[in-house]
């Protein structure tokens, strides 16, 4: 699990997890089993984040890609070298944008549409808001960020809105460390 | 306005107390004691002691009997002055910001002890051990164990353990020896005092005290791992703060000369005993107590006070048998809550709740305001500066070096080390107490002949942490959390994203699981819901507790059920276009079951998946929202305001850290209830129409093979999830057919893979939708496998919400 970058300590634990989500003990995770966990139905993105497990066509995960995912989330290093020749480890600045890319790009067209954006700030928002009031915001953010002026958000007009967050604060959970 | 209020209760406080001291006044040579006047008629001048009444002149009217009623009436208007205190210090919120509560209790202290003082009438109010130890430290600590996160507390108890015994041991040690030494070095002049009594003044200077823990901590918002160790710390040092007392107080009185291997031996067991014995005493009336509530169905008004007398006597209990009574009465809350949570009627639990804060807020005030008043007191008071400058720097400097130190061995175990900050935090926020002067006012004068300046120094100590540290602790952890976001305004993308964030993080927590599974915890958790939870909960408690969350989904289930029914009845597309009928009234049905579950709503339950709503709902409700210090914008564009405006209104807010903030003064009302149950309801919502759409295909598919082609692919089911729950209903064919076979999507994308999921996993759902109309209680396994099933993933091109 070299690439991942967790200690063993972690990857037992992280399997532990697996086996105990894993109900029916088929060593694949399918959504359901995600669907068990309680309080992923009180978030309102909970069910978005449950289909990043799943790559594009398969119905299950495994514990290689279930931590591969969960890898994203771990601190930046921040003593690595930065060494081009080697791929971009996965809990990068860029790979975990690129993470958060995907939750709202659903269609996987490189471009967050009207649409997309819409459908996520709806989850997002309070019932008692209005479509009108929806779509506005909607607008305007893409009126914020969009610089190529083509309606949607591409994955580095992203990347720029989003430069002066601390994305390894934000995207980070401790104990993965 | 606000002047006016606050010189009007001063002027109030300053009443009550010359009234007191006026009829203080009145006693000229009365015996200290109040007896009562004997008879009717009674005469205003007090010649009590004989017991007979003096000659009268004439019937008298109305009498002024102080000393019938002198003691109770002193009680109550000591808590009122009390009171008013604490009304007077929250009268100015920014003020408290700064200074804490506890501080500014003591301030007023001080001055009633002036008034008091000047009045000639010292030495009549100080903080007695005796009150102190039976009358008001029980609340507070009953308090802290009824409403302690127990999921938090248990699972970093090691780490709580180590600070609370070894760190304890260690600043008794520390102190002890270093003010022995700089004594021998003559740094304190001449005082009739030896290495044992330095000693036991290390140990009870030591203890880190809660209340003075909790009081400046409610106004600090720390992160909840480094609040729980804290807390704990200053709950569990109890144990061995006692037996050092206890030991070392035998020891003096032994004198040195006695002291060998045996009874240092004996005094280390004495330690286990005392904790260990404390522990079981407080387990065990946990026990009663929830024994007690299993029985009380008929009789649910008296419930609220079993718990507080029951609570009181473990305290006292363990008092008796000479074991650890703040062990004793924090286990006894720890173990109890779940239980009675969930036996005792709803206003029981609210009552129980709230008396006992305000139990425990009474009692917290009174005893600042005491600590404040025992000061002004000459007879006390001893200055001896090398004592007293030794003391402060040394329980200073050694409380660092030992956190510092144990957090360095801990984190070589720890999987979330704990940072330099966090050591800092709990190191600054080592508070002495009441407990301490407690334990210092009731040394024996006889041996200890320093017994004033202990006591002084003990004061200035406690005035010094709560004061001095309570006050700069806030400015310090901000200071140090010094990496701040810049302070410009966000973009609309970057406040949708920060929010994005955050969801996005709870929810990758949930999934990893941060609490681990480890064996012992599910052996735990599977013994207590054998055994524990049969033996002291009500059967209709328990049923409730097990079956919130697979009410929801039956009664999801059961609209979906019906909804088909009505299809295949129908046996029209027409219908099933139509939403509106089958549409669930979650509103209705979920806030009924709902409303069921309240008191549950603050039973914590260890473990992992399979914990009832109720408990998901007291984790899910986000008590505070850091990121409320967005910038008020200036207006651009009006619709630029309006869409950040709107943004700021009604976006979700997510769970946050401190969701398990414990304060003395806030009943943690679910205030963001509502945000959470439309979360729920509307995940819950989206799932339900994915399955419908399943339904939906499948059910024309099937039934009406005319109507519809759905062009996508027939999937094929996890065959484990299908032969499993086939096995047990009865409508088996029915079952069968609906588990193979076609399974339409709704039309959309076939690259969407969320509709393939849904049906994937549509199996399941199929046969539990059959068997919700069997009685449910009869399978619990089955009913727990609904919340899998009905979990469908939301399907993000939504056809036709």
């Amino acid at each position: 699990m070299q690439e991942t970058g967790f200690t063993p300590a972690h990857i037992v634990r992280l399997y532990d997890r697996f086996e105990a989500l894993d109900k029916e003990k088929t060593g694949l995770l399918r959504p359901q089993d995600f669907g068990a966990i309680n309080g992923l139905a009180m978030n309102p993105i909970g069910d978005r984040i449950i289909g990043a497990f799943f790559s594009p066509g398969q119905e299950t995960v495994d514990f290689h890609s279930f931590v591969r995912i969960l890898a994203h989330f771990r601190p930046e290093d921040k003593k690595r070298p930065k060494d081009p020749s080697m791929p971009e480890p996965v809990n990068s600045r860029t790979s975990k944008i690129k993470f958060a890319f995907q939750l709202y790009d659903q269609d996987k067209d490189g471009k967050i549409s009207r649409a997309e954006l819409l459908q996520v700030l709806r989850s997002m928002l309070e019932m008692q808001v209005t479509e009108e009031q929806l779509e506005s915001i909607a607008d305007r953010t893409i009126q914020e960020a969009d610089l190529d002026k083509d309606d949607a958000i591409s994955f580095e007009e992203f990347r720029k809105s989003l430069e002066k967050v601390n994305i390894d604060h934000k995207m980070s959970i401790r104990f993965l460390r | 306005m606000a002047c006016r209020t606050c010189l009007w209760l001063l002027g109030t406080a300053f009443f009550t107390c010359t009234v007191r001291l006026v009829v203080e006044g009145t006693e000229v040579g009365a015996p200290q004691g109040s007896h009562p006047e004997p008879g009717v008629v009674g005469s205003n001048h007090s010649q009590a002691g004989g017991g007979h009444g003096s000659s009268i002149s004439g019937i008298q009217i109305v009498t002024f009997k102080w000393h019938h009623v002198e003691a109770p009436y002193l009680i109550a208007l000591w808590i009122l002055v009390a009171g008013v205190s604490k009304m007077v210090v929250e009268l100015n919120h920014s003020l408290t910001s700064v200074i804490p509560e506890s501080a500014l209790l003591i301030l007023i202290g001080w001055i009633l002890g002036g008034i008091i003082y000047g009045a000639g009438k010292m030495q009549t109010f100080t903080l007695t051990p005796t009150v102190f130890f039976f009358y008001l430290l029980p609340q507070v600590i009953l308090d802290a164990g009824y409403f302690m996160p127990n999921k938090l507390f248990f699972s970093n108890m090691g780490a709580i353990l180590v600070y609370a015994v070894i760190g304890t041991c260690w600043n008794a040690a520390t102190v002890g020896l270093g003010l022995w030494g700089c004594w021998l070095g003559g740094a304190m002049g001449d005082i009739d005092i030896g290495l044992l009594q330095f000693l036991l003044f290390g140990s009870l200077i030591a203890a880190v005290d809660p209340v003075a823990v909790i009081a400046v901590f409610e106004e600090v918002h720390v992160n909840e791992v480094l609040f729980i160790m804290v807390f704990g710390e200053s709950l569990l040092n109890d144990g061995v703060t006692v037996v050092l007392f206890n030991v070392f107080d035998a020891f003096v009185s032994l004198g040195g000369a006695e002291i060998d291997a045996v009874e240092i031996i004996k005094g280390i067991i004495s330690f286990f005993v005392v904790a260990f014995g404390g522990s079981l005493v407080g387990i065990i009336f946990a026990l009663l107590i929830s024994l007690l509530t299993r029985c009380t169905k008929n009789i649910q008004i008296i419930e609220p006070g079993f718990i507080f007398i029951l609570g009181y006597l473990s305290y006292l209990t363990a008092e008796m048998l000479s074991l650890s009574a703040i062990l004793s009465i924090v286990f006894c809350g720890i173990c109890c809550q779940k239980y009675i949570n969930a036996n005792m009627d709803e206003c029981s639990v609210t009552t129980v709740r709230y008396v006992m804060k305000v139990f425990a807020n009474g009692s917290e005030t009174i005893i600042f305001v005491f600590l404040g008043i025992s000061a002004i007191d000459p007879a006390i008071w001893v200055w001896n500066t090398g004592f007293i400058l030794l003391t402060l720097l040394f329980i200073f400097v050694f409380r660092f070096i030992g956190v510092f130190l144990l957090t360095w061995i801990l984190n070589k175990y720890r999987l979330v080390p704990l940072e330099f900050i966090d050591q800092v935090v709990m190191s600054y926020g080592g508070l002495r107490g009441a407990v301490a002067y407690g334990l210092v006012a009731m040394l024996d004068e006889n041996k200890f002949k320093e017994k004033n300046l202990m006591v002084s120094t003990t004061l200035i100590v406690v005035y010094f942490t709560v004061m001095l540290q309570g006050i700069t602790m806030k400015p310090l952890v901000t200071w140090l959390k010094v990496k701040r976001a810049a302070v410009t305004e966000l973009t609309l993308a970057e406040k949708i994203q920060n929010r994005t964030f955050d969801h996005m993080l709870v929810a990758i927590e949930d999934i990893s699981g941060q609490i681990g599974h480890n064996y012992m915890r599910d052996k735990w958790h599977n013994f207590e819901e054998r055994w524990l939870c049969w033996l002291l909960m009500k059967p209709s408690a328990r049923k409730s507790r097990d079956y919130i969350f697979n009410i929801f989904h039956q009664l999801n289930l059961k609209d979906a059920m019906s909804y088909v029914k009505e299809g295949e009845r129908r046996g029209s597309l027409a219908f099933v276009r139509n939403e509106t009928k089958a549409d669930v009234d979650f509103n209705k049905k979920f806030r009924a079951s709902f409303s069921e579950i309240m008191p549950d709503i603050m039973a914590d339950n260890m473990g992992p998946d399979h914990v009832p709503l109720s408990s998901i709902l007291q984790d899910i409700v986000p008590s505070v929202c850091l990121d409320m210090h967005e910038q008020d914008l200036e207006m651009r564009e009006s619709e630029d305001f309006n869409a950040h405006h709107l943004l700021q209104q009604h976006l979700y807010r997510g769970r946050k850290q401190h969701r398990h903030r414990y304060s003395r003064s806030h009943l943690e009302t679910n205030k963001d209830e509502n945000e959470v149950q439309e979360i729920f309801q509307r995940t819950m919502r989206s799932r339900l129409e994915s399955f419908k759409s399943a339904k939906m295909g499948v059910a024309p598919a099937k039934k009406i093979q005319t109507k519809h082609q759905k062009k996508d692919k027939p999937q094929k089911m996890p065959n484990g999830n299908s032969t499993d729950k086939s096995k047990n209903h009865p409508y088996g064919d029915k079952d069968l057919e609906f588990s193979e076979g076609d399974c339409g999507s709704g039309g959309e994308a076939a690259g969407d893979l969320f509709p393939m999921r849904a049906y994937g996993v549509e199996a399941g759902i199929v046969n539990p939708a059959f068997m919700a109309e069997m009685d449910p209680m009869d399978n619990m396994q089955q009913m727990q496998q609904i919340p899998h099933v009905a979990l469908l993933p939301q399907t993000l091109n939504s056809f036709d919400p």
